[in-house]
């Protein structure tokens, strides 16, 4: 569904920077109500396509659009009513609390304490609200993070921007899997509630738990994109990764991925 | 212990930037009132405020040598005072929220010292500018020439330190750091130059700019610097939730809907004119701008709408504070003003740093 109009999407994006070729052709479409997952090798252009559809890099080519808006003729403010981002990781300048930087979502920057404690608690760390950010794990940072996003979600709506968006870059990279579960279940619930989810993957198998719709980049394009058990074959895997891999069939008829050895050297054993 | 809710939290942290910008307001009123009471001839408070009043009334209190020296000798210095230790510390306030970084101060990396050349450059060759314009416009470039002079220094300082230290939005310590000592010492280098081609009476106006000093406070000086002052004020309070959401990054601040590039325009434009509107009147006066929101930060937490003002207020007590002591530590003499905030400043802040040190446990 590439072209509905009540979506957010990429569509053909080239970006160059420094000579090289970063996307080349790319496109994806966030729709409300849907969690869609990018996939692909490191330095397949995942996190730049994530980039350029909120509206931090310009592409060379190609355009982002926002229902029927071009994302570059909204201003940073009109944007962040209705999308939300959460970057690989965020380190704090000063010493805030954790209330305090989920407070930074909210467009007065503060006030607001029900909104911040629901966040909080839907990222289970309501406990915390007074701690010092700089303090905490890299999981408890990224769940905090998770929460600003969310009472940006939530004031967005508020002021008629819609359930609205969220682009998540690596949202489980530093969290356990009691918390990798957190997180994918909290992108369900948002789709159930209407907002369209975005994310980085690098663990196929939590990509398959969450996503809708599988997208698949390598070397800046998309060359693949469908439901989980579309993407998810041997085959495809297999060139994407560059690693014999077979795919298995979990209980609830999910494909999951064990991969097939090691490749190159030093494989062996 | 019940850990304390997101509500609990707020309060005490609205409750908390409450009593501190009141207890730092407080402490200016009180620094203000030793400036004027404080001095070769000590006069009590109370008859400082009878002085003063009256005066607002459009009178003048009896006891006329009172009267001249509270209101005449006392009261510019004092308002002067006020100026610069404002621009001073909310300048190192804003610098350090668009740098990311609580190191960035005028004073420290090369932005007094970029005024403070264009200063000099001013008094010894602008005289040749001014004799080539037309009458009118002399007159202005006459009193109007310094302090713009200085901005513009303060101005392209400020441009160049951002434009070497920031690369795709993050800005690097300690490139930031060196290129504050090579813009100073480029400056320090052109105004060696100047000295050289200084006449005597030059000479001595620029000794002035090397220490800083309140001495020679005028009204005119106060009329001058105060736009100035008053600009950063306006233009800086209202970046307080901006700044906010730039400590988390550049690109997260757009995410929240911040505007970057203007917020980071208006704020080095605000410090640029304000710092160099100090200079131009006081010198370099170091370490207000570095010591002053890091006191408010360790006291009162980092959120910007609270550190802005509490710096604005915090740095004009300190200042007058220190030009106390600088004028009665070795009275009739004055010391330079820029030598007391040093040595109050630098030890404070070496001992910040131990503290830290130890905090982080080695």
């Amino acid at each position: 569904m590439p072209h509905l109009l009540n979506s957010y999407r990429a569509e053909n994006i080239t970006l160059r920077a420094g000579g090289r070729l970063l996307l080349d052709g790319a496109g994806v479409t966030v729709a409300p109500g849907r969690v869609s997952v990018l996939i692909g090798p490191n330095g397949a252009g995942k996190s730049t396509l994530l980039k350029v559809l909120s509206g931090e890099l310009r592409p060379s080519g190609g355009q982002v659009r926002l229902g029927e808006e071009a994302v570059s003729r909204l201003g940073p403010a009109l944007l962040a009513r209705r999308r939300a981002v959460l970057p690989q990781s965020v380190e704090v300048a000063f010493p805030f609390t954790v209330a305090e930087v989920v407070a930074i979502g909210r467009p007065a920057g503060r006030g607001g304490h029900e909104a911040v404690s629901r966040a909080l608690g839907r990222v289970e760390m309501a406990e915390r609200a007074g701690e010092a950010y700089q303090r905490l794990s890299g999981g408890e940072k990224q769940r905090v993070q998770l929460a600003r996003t969310l009472v940006q979600l939530e004031a967005g709506a508020e002021r008629g921007g819609g359930p609205g968006y969220l682009l998540l870059d690596e949202p489980t990279a530093s969290l356990d899997l009691a918390q990798q579960m957190l997180v994918l279940r909290l992108m369900r619930t948002l789709a159930a509630e209407g907002v369209g989810v975005l994310a980085v993957l690098h663990d196929l198998n939590l990509a398959v738990l969450a996503a809708d719709e599988i997208v698949a980049l390598e070397a800046g394009r998309v060359v693949a994109r469908g439901t989980p058990h579309e993407v998810m074959t041997d085959a495809r895997i297999g060139a994407l990764y560059k690693v014999p891999a077979r795919i298995g069939w979990a209980p609830e008829a999910l494909p999951f991925l064990l991969p097939h050895g090691l490749v190159g050297d030093g494989a062996k054993r | 212990m019940q850990p304390a809710g997101v509500k609990e939290v707020q309060a005490r942290g609205v409750r908390r930037g409450a009593l501190g910008l009141a207890v730092c307001a407080v402490l200016l009123v009180l620094a203000m009132l030793a400036s004027l009471a404080i001095g070769p001839v000590t006069i009590a408070p109370a008859r400082v405020m009878e002085v003063l009043l009256a005066a607002l009334q459009g009178e003048r209190a009896a006891g006329v040598r009172e009267a001249i020296v509270v209101l005449d000798i006392r009261l510019p210095r004092t308002l002067l005072g006020l100026l610069v230790g404002m621009a001073l510390a909310l300048g190192g306030a804003l610098m350090q929220g668009i740098f990311r970084n609580p190191l960035a101060d005028p004073g420290l990396i090369g932005v007094s010292n970029g005024a403070a050349f264009a200063a000099v450059g001013w008094i010894v060759l602008g005289h040749h500018a001014v004799d080539a314009l037309p009458a009118g416009l002399a007159a202005l470039a006459g009193t109007a020439g310094l302090p713009f002079a200085a901005f513009i220094g303060a101005l392209l300082a400020t441009v160049a330190l951002y434009l070497i230290a920031t690369r795709d939005g993050r800005t690097s310590v300690a490139t930031m750091l060196f290129a504050g000592i090579a813009i100073g010492a480029l400056s320090g280098a052109g105004t060696g130059v100047m000295v050289f081609l200084a006449s005597d009476q030059q000479l001595r106006d620029f000794t002035f700019w090397s220490f800083g000093s309140l001495g020679g406070s005028t009204f005119a000086k106060v009329w001058a610097a105060a736009p100035f002052v008053v600009l950063l004020l306006l233009a800086a309070l209202p970046l307080a939730r901006a700044l906010d959401a730039i400590a988390l990054g550049e690109a997260e601040a757009f995410h929240v809907g911040v505007n970057v590039q203007r917020t980071k325009r208006i704020a080095i434009a605000a410090v640029a004119a304000a710092v160099g509107a100090a200079v131009a009147m006081a010198g370099v006066i170091g370490f207000i701008g570095l010591v002053v929101p890091h006191l408010v930060r360790l006291a009162l937490g980092p959120g910007h709408r609270v550190l802005l003002p509490a710096s604005a207020l915090l740095g004009g007590a300190l200042l007058l504070g220190a030009d106390v002591v600088a004028r009665t530590l070795v009275s009739p003499a004055e010391l330079p003003l820029g030598v007391v905030t040093a040595m109050m400043g630098a030890p404070f802040f070496l001992g910040l740093l131990l503290r830290r040190r130890a905090a982080l446990g080695g």
